[in-house]
């Protein structure tokens, strides 16, 4: 009976440690950027264009969003369309499907230089697009479409049945049943993919390094066709200088308030649609 | 002649015979309980009468399944089928959207826009189905918060909704409380003055309660099929007697 309560005490214990330890990483984490670079955040850090006196982060802090919506916009639609096929129309266990999710794994394992290296072959020098805005989200939208596929396809799956049945029974048709009552239902889970994705692609250097360039300034006469970095390629470069240890900080601490807000954002929209 | 008119009616889930040669006319404005244990087709049949056995993959059908004389399985446009045969399911299955447009759902389904006629459908169906004093007022709230009673009921009105001259029930009342239960039973009574109503029952009492004809099914196969007085009365088969005397099922 003791020998019970000791053991019992050991491991609840024991689970409060890990527990403690794991929030502890990540407050020290987030407690040592803050102290090391909201002291640096100056106004000159946000200045329209970059020069080295003033290491302004704006255009890489406009790349980085323009890179996250152009590879969504890419990736969402053909990664939910996908998963519909999959999950709704395809024939279940069918060999094709099979490629499909047997590709889509793969894809999803290969480390992120590949991707760059392939966006700048293929995007880069073959379709002559040079270091872009372009490129580089193309880049990106293939590295995070199997994700978005996959999670869609899981959320599409965990739809109960009796859902379909209902609408079905109401004479609906296959196309009306997906969109009205399916993708709706999956909603909350195809987010949570794409809220990933958007962890991915914030996150992101060695895939951009050769596709998006590492330019520290934007033309945006060039449109698409401009080069320019992400904020985690700036903090790259930026840490790569003695010089501008500091504005490496800063530019982390605006770099984690830009995910914080992404996720605020993204959750909100989960809700709202949840609650539709 | 019958709302439904089966003939020879046997159906396969690939190599498994899971309805052999059924042949029965269902009649309209009546309520018709299928009997049996589990397994032994009722349900199977019960989803052949509007074609939702199509969504099981090596499904076959064979034999003549007449709506109004009219071939079931021939060039008959499923989703109008559907429309005209509405069903309830065993477990309550609202969608996850407020109460209106779980109602309004199947109407816009089938192209009715204006607003004016909708509110006047959900009204309609909310009333028919015995649940719009509950649900008045919370109209646009989820579905999904009404109690089990209450969402078997929204089921039954949104299938009212569309307007169909056949109700099929599959085990309605089955993961229902007695008190909702009974509240279904008396709608069905009213129900029956407009709609032909198929349902499925585990039951017994539940059959004698509300239906005019009862059909007792073994194995896929009708057993037998009469007034529900005289099949709980006066059952013909040995097999009939047994099951519904508890001997078996």
């Amino acid at each position: 009976m003791k020998m019970r309560k000791i053991k019992d005490l050991t491991l609840r214990g024991l689970t409060w440690l890990c527990a403690g330890v794991t929030a502890a990483m990540l407050l020290f984490l987030l407690a040592y950027i803050l102290l090391k670079g909201v002291p640096h955040i100056k106004p000159s850090l946000f200045a329209l264009h970059y020069n080295s006196e003033n290491v302004s982060l704006f255009p890489a802090l406009v790349i980085t969003v323009l890179t996250v919506a152009l590879s969504l916009l890419i990736a969402v639609p053909l990664g939910v369309f996908a998963a519909v096929y999959l999950a709704e129309y395809a024939k279940r266990g069918s060999r094709f499907v099979r490629l499909v999710r047997t590709t889509a794994e793969t894809l999803a394992g290969i480390p992120s230089i590949l991707y760059g290296l392939f966006g700048s072959l293929f995007f880069v020098a073959w379709l002559g697009w040079g270091y872009s805005l372009l490129a580089g989200s193309c880049t990106l939208a293939i590295m995070i479409l199997p994700l978005v596929m996959r999670t869609t396809e899981e959320s599409l799956k965990a739809v109960p049945d009796s859902y379909r049945e209902g609408a079905f029974g109401l004479g609906a048709g296959k196309l009306r049943t997906v969109f009205r009552i399916i993708l709706p239902a999956a909603a909350p889970g195809i987010l949570a993919g794409i809220i990933l994705a958007i962890g991915r692609i914030v996150g992101e250097t060695a895939a951009l390094i050769y596709t998006l360039g590492n330019t520290a300034d934007v033309d945006p006469s060039r449109g698409l066709f401009t080069s320019g970095r992400t904020l985690s390629m700036h903090m790259y470069s930026l840490a790569n200088n003695a010089l501008y240890t500091d504005q490496a900080y800063a530019t982390a601490v605006v770099l984690l308030v830009v995910v914080i807000g992404i996720n605020a954002l993204s959750a909100f929209l989960a809700k709202k649609i949840v609650k539709r | 002649m019958g709302k439904f008119t089966l003939c020879d009616v046997e159906l396969w889930y690939n190599d498994f015979k899971a309805l052999k040669n059924v042949t029965m006319d269902i009649g309209a404005n009546e309520i018709t309980a299928f009997i049996g244990p589990s397994g032994c087709g009722k349900s199977t049949l019960l989803k052949s009468l509007n074609r939702m056995n199509d969504l099981v993959e090596g499904c076959k059908i064979t034999g003549k399944l007449l709506l109004d004389g009219e071939d079931i399985y021939g060039g008959i446009d499923v989703n109008l089928l559907r429309k005209r045969v509405g069903m309830v399911f065993q477990k309550p299955n609202p969608f996850p959207m407020s109460v209106y447009d779980n109602i309004a759902f199947g109407p816009r389904t089938h192209g009715v826009k204006s607003r004016y006629r909708l509110d006047e459908i959900v009204e309609k169906s909310l009333r028919d189905a015995a649940i719009w004093d509950e649900c008045n007022g919370r109209l646009k709230k989820s579905a999904l918060s009404l109690s089990g009673g209450q969402q078997q009921r929204l089921c039954i009105a949104r299938a009212l909704s569309v307007e169909p001259d056949v109700l099929l029930m599959d085990e309605p009342t089955s993961a229902l409380d007695p008190i909702s239960t009974s509240k279904i039973e008396d709608l069905l009574a009213e129900l029956k003055k407009r709609y032909t109503v198929v349902i499925v029952t585990h039951n017994m009492q539940q059959a004698t309660r509300i239906s005019d004809r009862t059909a007792f099914f073994l194995l896929g196969e009708m057993v037998e099929y009469g007034d529900t007085e005289q099949i709980f009365s006066l059952p013909r088969d040995k097999r009939t007697e047994d099951y519904i005397t508890g001997r078996f099922g």
